[in-house]
Formats: C-alpha cells, structure tokens, sequence
C-alpha cells in the first residue's frame, strides 16, 4: 500500500485547515453584522454635520476659511490610506493600496509631492517600505473603532493643510456595497468640494458665538473627522465582509482537496489488495 | 397649544435624542443659552455640561456632553456632541502620538524600495492569484 499512510495524513490536514477557514468564515459573518450597526449608529451625525455644513453654506458669512478655499497650484497632496489591521481577506487591500500608488505615481511624475497617513496595520506595513513621507499612523483600532484613535493622524493632516504643507487632501478606504461587493474609494477631504443645489440666497447669517472663524474651524473639523470615522467604519464592514468570501472559498478548496485526495487513497488500497490477491493467487498456482 | 422646535442631539458614535421640546438650555462657550422656538439662526461650540431639554408635556431630560456644537435655525436646534473629552493640547499629543508611530514605522524600514520596486511586488502577488485562479478553474473540468 504505497504512500498510503502519507496520504491519510495530509487528508487529516487538510480537514485541520478546513476547521480553522470555517470557524474564521463564522467569525466574519456575525461581525458583519455588528459592524453594519455601527455603520448606521454613526450615520444620523454624518447627515445632521453635512445639513449645518449646507445651512453654512447658504450663510451670508463674510469669513472664508482656508478649508473651503481650492488652491490655484497644488505642490503638495496628503492621503489619508484607510486598510484593516489583520490580513486573509482577500484582494481587499490590495486593491486599495494599487488604486492608491497608481495615484501617487501619478503626482510624483507631475513633480507633486506626497505625504501619508496610514490608518491600519496593512497600510502601515505597505507603505513604510515606500519613499513617501509617511506622517502618522494608527493602527489596531479594534472591532469597535472610537474617533478618538483616530483625532491624532487626522490633525497631522489638518494641520498640514492649514499651514500650507499640503495643497490637497484625499481619503482612501473601501466603500462597503454589499457582501458581496467593495469598492475601493478616494474620496477629496480638503479642499472642501463646493456644495451643488444649494441655493445661495445670501438673506440671512448666524449669531456666531464667539466669533466666525473659531466656530467654522472648529465645524469644519469635526466634519472632517466623522468623514474619516465613517470611512474606518466601511473599512471594517468590508473587512469582515471580504474575509467571509476570501474564507468561504478556502473551505470550498479544501472540501475539494479532501475529496481528490480520498480518492487517490481508496484507490491506492485498492490497488494494494488487488496486488495482494494476485500474489496469493500466484503463490498458491507456484505450489 | 404650545409651539415646540425639533431637537435632534447626535454624536459621532451614536444617535443621543431626537423630539420635540419647548425648550433647550445648553452651555455655550459665552455661556448659558436657553433656546425656544423660532430663536434667530445662531451656531456656537458647546462646554463640557448638560442639555437640559424640556419636552412638549412638560417632562425634563438631561443628557452630558464633553463639548461639541450647537446649531440654532427657527424650526430646529441640532447638538453635535463629541463622544470623547477634547482639549488643545489633548489634541496636539494625540498628533504628536500619530506621528511619532509613524517615524518609529519608518525606522524600521529595512530599504529605502522605489515604488516601482513595489508595484512590481503587487503585481507579481496579483499574477500569483491569477495564477491559482486558473489552477482551480483547470482542476474543475
């Protein structure tokens, strides 16, 4: 029986390996869910930021701030790369960071310079490796992310438009479609794209308190900071989502693997006994 | 009848209240506000303290912010409260932190690789995927 035991260890591996894609498939699937509601949780902030952004808008306000102004010549652009914190999840981030480096390459080679803060473990081990200015990082925000692990990348970033070290802000993350499907996105942050279908009829303004610059600044960020948290939160949702297909995939793999390789072992016992047979048979005919 | 205003109260991580009141009471950065009903258009950062809401039948609600906005339009008073307690330098150490990961980052960069060096990595990885995907796909006929 030849390699017959070898190949019975390999089925029992295989079945180790199935377990483990399974349970993590499992895994995934249940944390879909969670991630899903804090998509939601955290969309009533979003809308009610972008209504007081649009009431703003319309605003007769005599101050304009720097983030609502587009630069005539950009020298310098800043990404914020949004990634997960653990791998086997497919393409995911791959083809982000491809999206991503097509983009830098394309500045790089119009002379624009880059820098870039990596939120996540994968984007930080990517793109340390690169020659762009890497400026922050946060990593291992957990299954619940809090914006407060985030403020830190996002006023490096801030405060780099605001002092004119970048020009241009972009945001990149997976956009959470469905189970089934992510995209990957980069979006514009700063400066702030003007707002269509406002109509601006310019007849009334705020009662700022204290003053209108200290109250916009103080909007304006915050608006950017839920931007990059509902971003981080799709991440996750794709996250959890990707790795349930990658996963779902590696157990259909392995069933198939177990299948071929029990195949190949019965036939390996069969051929076994068939030769044992015949020399029974050829013994027996000799005497 | 009494006139109410709507009052939605979020924050980043949550929705906190939404309904109508009679009255808001806040703490603004001048200080205390108490708005009603077709207050003109105001918008101002909030202290650390309660909202105090007094709803249509009376009843009293309070709720605790770490700071946040207020917007003030005639039919609507929306608060964006912020979930986590913010200062200035508070912020500025949380940059520095972001920053200081990503040095420590860099300094562990064993090469300085062109990104060419790297997009040919990704492609390769990508060519290997392909690679298996039609492995499988010749297995299955």
């Amino acid at each position: 029986m030849a390699g017959g035991r070898e190949i019975k260890t390999k089925i029992k591996s295989v079945q180790n390996t199935r377990k483990v894609t399974r349970a993590l498939e499992m895994v995934s699937a249940s944390k879909i869910r969670k991630a899903q509601d804090l998509m939601k949780a955290s969309r009533p902030y979003a809308r009610l930021m972008r209504q007081v952004i649009g009431h703003i808008a319309k605003a007769n306000t005599e101050y304009q701030h720097p983030f609502m102004v587009a630069r005539t010549q950009i020298k310098r652009v800043g990404y914020i790369v949004v990634s997960t914190d653990r791998g086997l999840c497919g393409g995911l981030n791959s083809n982000l960071f491809r999206r991503v480096i097509n983009e830098i390459r394309e500045h790089i080679d119009n002379g624009v310079q880059v820098d870039l803060v990596a939120i996540g473990s994968k984007a930080n081990a990517f793109f340390k490796r690169f020659k762009v200015n890497l400026v922050g990082t946060a990593t291992h925000l957990g299954e619940k992310p809090q914006l407060n692990a985030l403020i830190g990348v996002i006023k490096v970033m801030l405060d780099a438009y605001t002092d004119g070290r970048i020009d241009q802000l972009n945001l990149a993350y997976n956009d959470f479609v469905n189970t089934m499907t992510q995209k990957p996105t980069v979006d514009t942050l700063l400066p702030l794209p003007p707002s269509n279908g406002l109509s601006t009829t310019h007849e009334w303004d705020y009662i700022y308190e204290p003053s209108p610059d200290v109250v916009l600044d103080h909007v304006l960020t915050r608006y950017i900071e839920s931007l990059v948290y509902q971003a981080t939160l799709e991440n996750l949702a794709s996250e959890h989502a990707a790795r349930m297909v990658a996963m779902k995939s590696a157990s259909d793999n392995a069933s198939k693997a177990i299948e071929t390789l029990s195949l190949i072992y019965n036939k390996a016992r069969q051929a076994a006994i068939t030769q044992e047979i015949s020399e029974i048979v050829g013994g027996a005919a000799a005497v | 009848m009494t006139s109410t205003i709507r009052c939605d109260i979020v924050s980043a991580e949550e929705e906190i209240f939404h309904g109508a009141a009679q009255l808001i009471v806040a703490t603004g950065e001048m200080g205390e506000l108490g708005i009603a009903p077709r207050h003109a258009p105001l918008i101002t950062r909030l202290k650390p303290g309660q909202v105090r809401v007094i709803l249509e039948n009376g009843d009293e609600q309070f709720f605790y912010v770490s700071g946040g906005i207020l917007e003030v339009q005639p039919q609507v008073v929306t608060v964006l409260a912020d979930t986590a307690i913010r200062a200035k330098d508070l912020d500025e150490a949380a940059a520095n932190k972001a920053k200081d990961a990503a040095e420590r980052a860099l300094a562990n960069r064993t090469d300085a690789l062109e990104i060419a060096q790297a997009q040919v990595e990704l492609a390769q990885a990508m060519a290997q995927l392909q690679a298996l995907e039609r492995l499988r796909k010749a297995l299955k006929h």
